[in-house]
């Protein structure tokens, strides 16, 4: 049994991908790091731009290469995405977008079907972990055939349920990689990106009709009354809601097969779409003229199950029972967090927060956050409020960012802290526990160690903000007893000055991995301790 | 379509929920029938309320199980008993905490088993698959501690009991 995690990265080692990157973020993160333990070489990059980017210059070498993000990722790596769509690669490369409908960790439940819409970029969607392991191969048949990116979506259940998975042979050995220069095809200018998004629209045109008679979708049960057209997981919901429907199930579902679809409609007295999130399939029959049935807009938030989709096909719009909270997660009673947030309530200060464990410092006792946006934003948007807040209010604004999501993109928001100052200053706290805790204590380039561990040249925090031209930097270790780091924060606050405050100690449920990493680093001196004591430099 | 065995696990994190359907969704494997188990991760480590569905049956569609149609719930802390209890069909089986006496344990971290040994009373898998399936799921270290919180749990629940689907 496979998680559809596993089966991706299983299928990927079978195939002979020769690299593998992403950023962590759940429910994606276990793809790269099940394929590094299967013995492939997967990377976490610094943001899912970089990795997206990585992967797409070892696919223009002709090699495999496949990227791994959760949803909101891939609005971060969206750039590269649609231009990626026009050069095409020369090997294969597979993008995983893993979403989250109903949010079981993320901040919001975009459903990114809509970006192979809107980059141009074939799209596969696997119900169960078999077709995650299966589809992972097609994408990249898919990939190589037609030259092209390929979208693999998954959703959170597909990504962390375990389903039996019997590997097929693998279809044939990826070529050798080797340059073949492509000037034409490669270089974005203009007068080669008109070509190419002509050479996209026949390539999409072509997969179209492929997709027609395409193996990934199929047709399941017999009566001609309700039919059901779904793809991914909603797909198990429907057989099982509705054992008497014919459904559709769409596997290959950008570009859509209008024609088998449409045959499909016409078979059965009512065609119902069934689909988590957005409305897309059924946009896309509906603009085909298609008399098809979607499901109310209550069903457009959180995930869907069986009762739902019963609920759904007996057109059921009475209100859902509401679900028990749960008990929410908390800081650990150990964290050194509770320190930084117990200051920052101390000061009042508004606290323009970010993505991480942190960002349960907005809950009860603490409640330190007043914002929290999207990986990054803690910089900009502390400081926008600084620009604009009357002086006693601007003041007290503070941002706060995780380690690993200072380098996913952090730093960009510092270079503007320091190229656009506000007249009272700016005071960030780099909360560095020396690992990705939120999604389950993955490296980054600030730990001096890669994906599987070893070691790496470290990227050393306050060498990068000092150089950058931060005034005021501090290294504080906050620790019980010690009123240290609410010093530093007072006296950055009344400085009017651009200061960055480092709180920095390894997350204490990772201090026994850490040793062992530690012993087994053969290259400490590329990884200077740094002790308790209070760093200050003044340019 | 065939009866589908449902099985949900509550706790909270740290708890071992997912080592718990891990071991049982090995055992329904390892017996011969499709198994899905499902999982939602990601705020797991900071304490919240985790569960974790296995089903398990000849033809296994949805990884979820519906509301209502859980047929037994475990939970192992007693605050998760209510918040889960609308999972259990009518006539489910609740196995709490008090299922087995906390005090009779080897280790307190070894309630995910030893209600998995509760569990096993009113399954129809035998004890050897149990036991191989708990020998794959721990280093040596923690194997005869997890199996002595398995029999324990399972010797508390005397023999297999009728099984509520049946």
């Amino acid at each position: 049994m496979l998680s559809g995690n596993q089966a991706i990265a299983l299928a990927a080692r079978h195939l002979g991908v020769a690299l593998g990157a992403g950023y962590p973020g759940t429910p994606s993160t276990e793809i790269l790091e099940s394929f590094s333990e299967l013995g492939g070489r997967a990377q976490w990059s610094p943001n899912e731009k970089v990795a997206l980017e990585v992967t797409l210059g070892a696919a223009f070498g002709g090699a495999r290469a496949l990227a791994a993000m959760k949803h909101v990722g891939v609005n971060v790596a969206s750039d590269p995405l649609f231009a990626a769509a026009y050069t095409g690669v020369s090997g294969g490369l597979v993008v995983v977008s893993a979403d989250d409908p109903g949010m079981a960790s993320s901040q919001n439940e975009q459903d990114n079907r809509r970006y192979a819409q809107a980059a141009g970029l074939p799209m596969l969607e696997p119900a169960d972990s078999q077709e995650a392991y299966d589809f992972t191969c097609a994408a990249f048949e898919i990939s190589e055939r037609w030259k092209t990116p390929v979208l693999l979506r998954l959703t959170t259940r597909v990504c962390h349920s375990y389903t039996v998975v019997r590997p097929r042979p693998a279809s044939g050995p990826p070529r050798a990689p080797g340059f073949e220069r492509d000037i034409q095809g490669r270089v974005l200018i203009p007068a080669h990106a008109r070509l190419a998004h002509r050479r996209l629209r026949r390539k999409l045109a072509e997969m179209q009709e492929w997709n027609e008679t395409c193996p990934l979708n199929s047709v399941v049960g017999g009566g001609g009354a309700l039919g059901i057209v779904t793809s991914g997981i909603s797909f198990m919901h429907a057989r099982e809601a509705a054992p008497e429907a014919s459904i559709l199930k769409l596997g290959f579902t950008y570009p859509l097969p209008m024609g088998r679809i449409s045959q499909f409609a016409r078979s059965v007295r009512r065609c119902v779409v069934l689909e988590e999130g957005d409305p897309c399939l059924l946009e896309a029959l509906r603009a085909a003229g298609l008399e098809v049935e979607g499901k109310a807009d209550l069903y457009r938030f959180g995930e869907l199950d069986v009762p739902r989709t019963r609920r759904i096909l007996n057109q059921d719009l009475s209100p859902e029972p509401p679900l028990p909270p749960g008990k929410p997660p908390q800081l650990c009673e150990a964290c050194q967090y509770r320190l930084v947030f117990a200051a920052l309530r101390k000061h009042d200060c508004i606290v323009a927060g970010d993505i991480g464990c942190y960002t349960l410092g907005v809950l009860a006792p603490f409640e330190a956050m007043d914002s929290c946006v999207c990986m990054g934003a803690s910089l900009g948007v502390g400081l926008g409020l600084r620009h604009v807040l009357p002086e006693a209010q601007a003041r007290r604004v503070v941002s706060i960012i995780g380690d690993s999501t200072f380098v996913h993109s952090g730093i960009s928001g510092l270079v503007e802290m320091v190229y656009n100052p506000p007249p009272q200053g700016h005071v960030l706290v780099i909360l560095d526990n020396s690992t990705t805790a939120m999604t389950g204590h993955q490296e980054h380039p600030a730990t001096g160690r890669r994906l599987d561990h070893q070691p790496t040249r470290k990227l050393i925090l306050e060498d990068l903000v000092r150089v950058l031209g931060v005034p005021r930097v501090y290294v504080v270790e906050p620790r019980a007893g010690s009123d240290e780091f609410d010093r530093v924060l007072s006296e950055c606050l009344a400085s009017e000055q651009l200061a960055v405050i480092i709180a920095r100690r390894p997350c204490i449920l990772i201090a026994k991995q850490l040793k062992r990493y530690e012993e087994q680093s053969c290259d400490c001196t590329s990884a200077p301790g740094v002790g308790p004591e209070t760093h200050e430099q003044s340019h | 379509m065939s009866k589908v065995t449902n099985i949900v696990v509550a706790g909270l994190g740290g708890q071992g929920v997912l080592k718990g359907t891990d071991i049982l969704a090995e055992v329904a494997l390892r017996a011969g029938f499709d198994v899905k188990k499902s999982e939602v991760k990601g705020m797991s480590q900071r304490g919240g309320s985790v569960t974790g569905d296995v089903r398990f049956g000849d033809c296994v569609f949805s990884p979820m199980v519906p509301a209502g149609e859980a047929d037994f719930l475990l939970v192992l802390e007693p605050t998760q008993a209510a918040l889960n209890q609308r999972l259990l069909r009518p006539g489910g089986v609740l196995l709490g905490p008090e299922a087995v006496r906390p005090e009779a344990l080897p280790h307190k971290r070894t309630l995910n088993v030893a209600l998995l040994g509760a569990l096993s009373a009113h399954l129809p898998f035998p004890e050897e698959l149990w036991l191989a399936a708990l020998r794959a799921a721990f280093d040596d270290a923690f194997f005869e501690t997890n199996q002595q919180a398995f029999l324990i749990g399972r010797r508390n629940h005397g023999t297999r009991q009728k099984d509520p689907g049946e």
